[in-house]
């Protein structure tokens, strides 16, 4: 999960925060870590980028990205089946 | 100072006409512009339904007597604002201070992609000709001359509401004496650079668009061009056709909420309808029919509603969005939105939102569904709302 | 009516490497990078605003100038949230970020890089940060134009109910910029609101 938080530094351009200042479960958008709407746009791109997993639905967003831990969850269930 | 600035002519060219007259047909007969893409050349031309004016640039060229190699911004802005100026026939208009401000998001853009897609590969080609009108101002300049204005010319960019922010500057420009005659708007054409962004925002509608629609998807781009003539009451009195409508108020407040997004409970708005209304020394019940921005994304469409609400509520005005026909214009939308308004108050007449089924769950109020006509029309709000929290409204009255 | 007079109240100006405050250097310094250099800038003022860092280079330029410009000399109490205005220009929009964001569209389309595709967006940026709800515009020009300037400023502060405007020149195209803001208010002091004092400072 460390990898998925130094991808998330770099992508949004978090620059004051190190992996360990984010945690697991912290929620991202909102009271969390603040993040907006833009954000979760670039969080979609770096799926995409990353690795190669398009969020089919806009929708979706709201639960994949809530948490770390949620969208390292969404990975690996989606490159499993992927392969 | 408190003299009125009339509107002596109107110019207009979109995906539902290329001139006043065929617009106002199509608005009548709700005829809407949005279908597939044609002229832009896109990987989404399949996938993502546009508004686009239905002439290619060598058909523009020749209606705007200019080069075809011009960008398309520029060919629309001409061909609409040449057609303002006829249509105000100022006979002594060489002898007036004349001012041309005119807004647009993209500029030369439409060329300039082409351009960097060939210099991207190889450096040694492209045509810096096709470059040489990106810059925003180059396209106001470009057609200032050949309306031949020379007085003053002034470009502005504030996103959506650029076209609107250009007329109420012009109409200043009248009250404070600086200017006799004004003719101003904005124009933006259809390019890649845009629909790729707002694809990437994902705010666009892969269907033609339900404004202000409960079940509402998001928007169409369009494209096109609109400008309206301003004169003063001196130059009005001396106008054959009369002049008998005037900009009565107008305002511009920023949302300070977000870069994109419109705040949930519309704050700009709000501040720019009430200050417009201020302005105009109206009362929310005199105004007759506004048209909305209504662009038809989930956040617009709530935000706007909301300060409608909070602004008029408990007796709402009739209202439509003209995008559902013409597409979000973006720089343009302004403009052109302010002829329909005009249109409204000349004919007594108000446009439906097309394709709206379902009314939004939240709002108290349902926008107008179908076109009706002898309507009582004397006061008319026009919105327009852009990025960049920038929120503009204008008052035209009939007098 | 037109005997209102406003007076410039603060100036703030960033170019060649250099910070001004009211017409003196306060902060200098050489990086590799442009962006580099405005970081130095946000960190030597202490500023404490993260969402700096996720601003395209007009933007961040604009907002530090603005910062700046505000800093010491502003009650935010003072004035309503629709009395401020701010009105800048430039000559060249965004085309900075309008190409980098280009490059983009090739492989997955930026829409972080694209919501800065328009220069107001530094205007929404200020207005955010400091909840101005006043007047906005953002106008294209060949060259810094104080006359314009003043005209178009005296007159919102005149007709339009607004105490006080922001108001200059933020223009940057890849490794040049330059940033030049003005504080205009009714209060009195010794720098007239004129093209004249504008151009002064511009020159700088």
């Amino acid at each position: 999960m460390t990898d998925l938080k130094l991808q998330i530094i770099a992508q949004l351009n978090l620059q004051d925060l190190k992996p360990e200042d984010i945690g697991d479960d912290q929620s991202l958008f909102v009271d969390g870590l603040g993040l907006d709407s833009i954000d979760a746009l670039e969080l979609i791109v770096l799926l995409q980028q990353q690795y190669k997993i398009k969020l089919a639905n806009a929708d979706e967003g709201p639960a994949v990205f809530k948490t770390v831990r949620t969208m390292a969850e969404y990975i690996t269930a989606h490159q499993a089946t992927n392969s | 100072m408190s003299n009125k600035v009339f509107i002596a002519g109107l110019g207009a060219i979109s995906a539902i006409g290329n001139n006043v007259a065929e617009c106002l047909a199509a608005l009548q007969n709700e005829q809407s512009g949005i279908g597939k893409m044609q002229y832009l050349q896109s990987v989404h031309k399949d996938k993502i339904p546009v508004a686009e004016v239905k002439l290619s640039n060598n058909e523009l060229a020749k209606i705007a007597g200019l080069s075809g190699t011009k960008s398309r911004t520029a060919l629309l802005s001409l061909i609409a604002a040449k057609e303002a100026l006829n249509h105000a026939a100022i006979e002594n208009f060489n002898s007036l201070r004349a001012g041309f401000i005119s807004a647009n998001s993209v500029g030369g853009m439409d060329k300039t992609e082409n351009f960097f897609t060939e210099f991207l590969q190889n450096n040694t080609k492209g045509k810096l000709r096709n470059i040489i009108n990106h810059e925003c101002g180059s396209v106001t300049e470009l057609v200032a001359d050949k309306l031949g204005i020379k007085n003053y010319i002034s470009t502005i960019s504030t996103a959506c509401s650029s076209s609107a922010n250009a007329i109420f500057y012009a109409a200043r420009l009248i009250k404070n004496n600086v200017l006799d005659v004004v003719v101003a708007g904005g124009a933006d054409a259809l390019t890649k650079f845009t629909l790729n962004g707002f694809n990437t925002l994902m705010i666009l509608d892969n269907k033609p668009c339900q404004p202000f629609d409960e079940n509402r998807r998001g928007l169409n781009l369009g494209e096109g061009a609109g400008y309206i003539v301003l004169v003063s009451e001196k130059v009005a009195a001396t106008l054959k056709n009369n002049p008998n409508i005037i900009l009565s108020g107008y305002c511009n407040a920023n949302d300070a909420y977000h870069q994109t997004a419109s705040s949930p409970d519309g704050n700009g708005s709000y501040l720019a309808m009430s200050g417009a209304l201020k302005k105009s020394g109206l009362l929310p019940q005199d105004i007759d029919y506004i048209n909305l921005h209504g662009t038809g994304t989930n956040n617009n469409d709530i935000a706007e509603g909301t300060a409608i609400k909070r602004l008029f509520e408990p007796s709402f005005p009739k209202m439509s969005s003209t995008k559902a026909y013409t597409g979000h214009t973006l720089g343009a939308c302004g403009g052109l939105e302010a002829v329909f308004s005009i249109l409204a108050l000349q004919h007594q007449i108000i446009y439906p939102t097309l394709r709206l089924q379902t009314p939004m769950k939240d709002l108290p109020f349902v926008p107008e569904t179908i076109f009706a006509k002898n309507v009582k029309v004397k006061n008319v709000l026009s919105n327009s709302f852009g990025f960049g929290g920038n929120c503009s409204s204008l008052i035209f009255s009939k007098i | 009516m037109e005997n209102i007079q406003s007076y410039i109240t603060a100036s703030c100006a960033i170019k060649n490497g250099k910070v001004f405050k009211n017409e003196k250097i306060i902060f200098e310094n050489i990086e590799d990078t442009l962006s580099s250099f405005f970081v130095s800038i946000y960190k030597n003022f202490e500023m404490q605003y993260p969402k700096f860092y996720k601003m395209d280079m007009l933007s961040k330029l604009g907002w530090l100038a603005a910062e700046i410009l505000l800093k010491n000399n502003f009650d935010t109490q003072k004035y309503k949230a629709d009395e401020v205005a701010i009105i800048l220009a430039n000559t060249n929009a965004s085309i900075d970020t309008d190409t980098k964001y280009f490059e983009t569209i090739k492989d997955i389309a930026s829409p972080a890089l694209f919501v800065y595709t328009l220069p107001n967006i530094v205007i929404g940026e200020i207005s955010i940060k400091h909840n101005f709800k006043g007047e906005n515009a953002f106008f294209i020009s060949e060259k810094f134009d104080p006359i314009f300037l003043k005209n178009y400023v005296q007159n919102l502060i005149i007709n339009n109910n607004l105490q006080a405007c922001i108001c200059g020149w933020v223009e940057l195209v890849k490794e040049d910029y330059n940033a030049t803001l003005f504080l205009i208010e009714k209060e009195q002091n010794n720098i007239k609101f004129t093209a004249e004092n504008l151009n002064k400072i511009y020159a700088l």
